[in-house]
């Protein structure tokens, strides 16, 4: 019992000297997946939020208050990542946002958040539910979530098909991560599938997907028609290997916006020539006036997070986007809460909640083109629902489609029945309209 | 010199028989308790309580239970990330489908079930022993991964297969704040603690380590091994399956099977032989070392990195905590290859002969 309680000293000790307030600084912390089966997709997300939190810092910060970022490891582990926001939430005068780029730590966090009073924002992952803000009052699927995903992708391989209809009797694989990340796609395809009347062939892969032989033998003995695949991290890559060892056409594969990125696709290369993948909003933008600024205001001073070329790719980007949003709400949170102070997680909150990015303000921080606008209500916890998709053409992605808007008729119903039956489960109420002013 | 037992006379046989036998363990015993229930709720901060002290307490108590198994009874099982699993999950389905269950009656009953599941795949022990042992627990695990993920009822249709709890409370006394929480799991630590310690050393305890020992040499002298390796099977998925509902419920809140997957059954094992097998200490010093060691290293280093001016990334800080504690586990076995709870014993030897060590 005693070597328990010298460690214990020791653990009091080093976090005693890890913390330490500082005043003028709003703290985003970082919740990273460097190591493990998902570094590979996850280091470019943490290096493009760093960065653009650099850039705002290089801007003169939000209003002045400079953002201040720390990183802590979860490898993709809910039991770490709850640990490390544990660690992270009271740090340098509390926490302003979470952005747990996990669905597993985020159906854990969803239940800590409440009390913390600590928003947590789950761009294009996470509870899909959880865009109806009335019982789901801290999380912020800001700008899609899976739900969007598979019903944009969807209408993609209906125009393929020649029209929604043409899907009848169609039968549709779905490769997916067998965890909640991979289960969360599902609703919205079976309704669909009901709605259209093809079939769903569903391939469970287990994590972290390093063997896929046998769902990829039961794909060429079936053939179904298309194959959705939702995945992330080294499943990606070794899904597509698969299919080109049985000789699935990668033309007839598409990925949701975890599962098609240059990480996962570079080092097959032609092999992958045309898979394609939905793409929440923005794809891989190297011209874009953002990541000019960040080139010139981050790396060019040596202040960069992550390597020079990867700067601009598709998970990069979608980093940024989770660092603009994190920024945004804050500045919006200023906007009522005094300009120029730090905001607390509950001020963040209102600010995400009452986010109003339009266009001209998205293209006067250097998102043209990138991305479309964005407001948030205290029903409406996600704000928009564009996607694009963008086909790979054996070295880099190339865009292959039109801007697509998920149909909020098939989305809305299924998100306020899951997230009833949660607040039924929970035994919560919805949230009072005199709530939503406060 | 201060440690001895010298001197201290039973006069009954009920004093001869209570768990501590000599004065000085029970002080410190008491004193433990006085730290674990009165200092640390006070003292420890939100992230010491919630990150460290929750799960340390919980999966001692696990090891707890896989020690029974497997360091007095000698059955080795790579199923009991299962028997949590079937503990958390039970617990969660009487939690919500019964209206007004109570907590601690939802978390027995999930232990319940866990014994069931537990003696259903224990019935191979009975035949197989050893490795061959360890590969059949291992269906349990399989078994119970796939059910958690497939069959929806168990995780009450949830559309992502992700179930959650909230508002514990008990009798009236809400289960939010980190101290209660704390409290709480020592609670069922200090009760399971008790209960293991006094098994151990009666009767069936005794059954228990003979089999281990030698079964032929047990059956001949009158011990039931059926009995004894069931029995041995039930009271350690009991505790397991407890413990997997304390994880699910209190610490994670929310969990998908993956929580109690095969790593954590490695791990469970793993914490029962590093911390010494066959001993109630080295399931505490077993689960401290593979909860707490890493976290402090993952704290430790970076604070050591600055002290000499260097900034160690956050994917150098992972790496360099795996490979250490990597070390470490290696070091610890070659030095004491029969656990820290070794040192613990040898440590108390040495106090009794302290200050002359001859």
């Amino acid at each position: 019992m005693k070597v328990r309680i010298v460690f214990l000293a020791g653990v009091l000790a080093t976090f005693g000297a890890g913390a330490f307030a500082q005043a003028k600084e709003q703290f985003f912390p970082v919740l990273t997946g460097r190591t493990g089966p998902v570094a590979p997709n996850a280091t470019p997300w943490a290096n493009g939020h760093n960065d653009y939190m650099k850039l705002v810092n290089a801007r003169g910060g939000i209003n002045g208050v400079k953002t201040l970022v720390e990183e802590c490891e979860t490898a993709y582990a809910t039991d770490r990542g709850v640990e490390c926001y544990e660690r992270l939430k009271g740090k340098h005068g509390g926490a302003t946002v979470f952005q747990p780029l996990s669905t597993g730590i985020t159906f854990a966090l969803t239940e800590k958040v409440p009390a913390d009073k600590i928003p947590m924002i789950t761009s294009g992952y996470g509870r899909s539910d959880s865009a109806d803000g009335g019982v789901f009052k801290w999380n912020f699927p800001l700008i899609g979530h899976y739900w969007v995903a598979g019903d944009t992708v969807l209408q993609h391989i209906g125009k393929q098909a020649g029209g929604m209809e043409k899907l009848k009797g169609k039968k549709i694989g779905v490769g997916y991560h067998d965890s909640p990340f991979g289960k969360e796609l599902l609703p919205i395809l079976q309704e669909r599938a009901a709605q259209y009347g093809f079939t769903l062939q569903l391939l469970p892969i287990a994590a972290p997907g390093v063997e896929q032989k046998a769902t990829w033998l039961q794909v060429r003995r079936d053939q179904p028609d298309y194959v959705i695949l939702q995945t992330w991290g080294v499943m990606t890559p070794t899904a597509i290997k698969e299919a080109q060892a049985v000789g699935y056409p990668r033309e007839k594969m598409f990925g949701t916006w975890w599962s098609g990125a240059e990480p996962d696709l570079k080092d097959i290369g032609q092999g992958a020539k045309g898979y394609s993948a939905v793409m929440m909003q923005h794809g891989a933008e190297p011209q874009s006036a953002v990541v000019k600024e960040i080139l010139d205001k981050v790396h060019a001073k040596g202040q960069g997070t992550g390597p020079k070329d990867e700067v601009g790719s598709v998970l990069y980007m979608r980093g940024v986007l989770g660092a603009l949003l994190a920024t945004e709400g804050v500045r919006a949170a200023q906007e009522r809460f005094g300009k120029g102070k730090v905001m607390t997680g509950e001020q963040a909150r209102w600010g995400y909640e009452n986010l109003n990015l339009t266009q001209a303000k998205l293209d006067a921080l250097g998102f043209k083109g990138v991305m479309r606008p964005v407001s948030t209500n205290c029903v409406d916890h996600m704000g928009s629902a564009w996607a694009r998709v963008h086909q790979w053409d054996g070295s880099k992605f190339v865009w292959a489609s039109d801007w697509l808007q998920a149909d909020e008729q098939v989305i809305r119903p299924l998100v306020k029945t899951s997230a009833d039956k949660y607040a039924a489960e929970k035994k919560l109420t919805r949230r009072t309209p005199a709530d939503c002013q406060s | 010199m201060f440690y001895r037992e010298n001197g201290q006379f039973k006069a009954s046989y009920r004093a001869d028989s209570q768990i501590f036998p000599v004065t000085q363990d029970r002080l410190g015993v008491l004193f433990m308790l006085v730290i674990a229930l009165v200092a640390i709720p006070l003292l420890a901060d939100e992230y010491l309580l919630r990150a460290i002290f929750i799960p340390f307490v919980i999966l001692s108590l696990a090891a707890l239970g896989v020690n029974i198994l497997v360091g007095y009874c000698g059955q080795i099982s790579l199923g009991s990330g299962a028997f949590m699993a079937v503990g958390a999950y039970a617990a969660y389905n009487a939690y919500v489908r019964i209206d007004g269950m109570p907590l601690i009656v939802a978390l027995l009953l999930g232990g319940f079930f866990a014994t069931l599941v537990g003696m259903f795949f224990g019935i191979p022990s009975l035949r197989v022993k050893g490795l061959y042992l360890a590969v059949a627990t291992l269906a349990a695990q399989f078994f119970c991964d796939w059910a958690f993920l497939r069959v929806s009822w168990f995780t009450n249709n949830s559309s992502s297969g992700s179930v959650a709890v909230s508002d514990l409370s008990l009798m009236g006394w809400s289960i939010a704040s980190p101290a209660s929480k704390y409290l709480f799991c020592m609670g069922f630590l200090i009760a399971f603690g008790l209960m293991a310690k006094n098994l151990v050393r009666g009767a069936v305890g005794r059954e228990w380590m003979a089999i281990r020992d030698m079964d032929v040499a047990a059956s001949v002298i009158g011990i039931r091994p059926m009995y004894a390796k069931l029995s041995a099977f039930a009271v350690s998925s009991f505790i397991v399956g407890v413990a997997g509902g304390l994880w699910g419920f209190v610490h994670l809140g929310s969990w998908e099977p993956a929580a109690f997957s095969v790593d954590r059954s490695f791990q469970l094992l793993f914490m029962v032989i590093i911390g010494g097998m066959g001993s109630i200490m080295g399931s505490f010093f077993g689960a401290a070392f593979i909860v707490v060691l890493p976290i402090f290293l993952n704290q430790f280093l970076p604070a050591v990195g600055s002290l000499v001016g260097i900034e160690i990334s956050t994917a150098g800080i992972a790496h360099a905590e795996i490979m250490l504690f990597g070390v470490l586990i290696i070091w610890f076995l070659i030095v004491e290859p029969h656990g820290l709870a070794r040192l613990w014993s040898l440590g108390k030897q040495k106090m009794r002969l302290w200050p002359f060590p001859h």
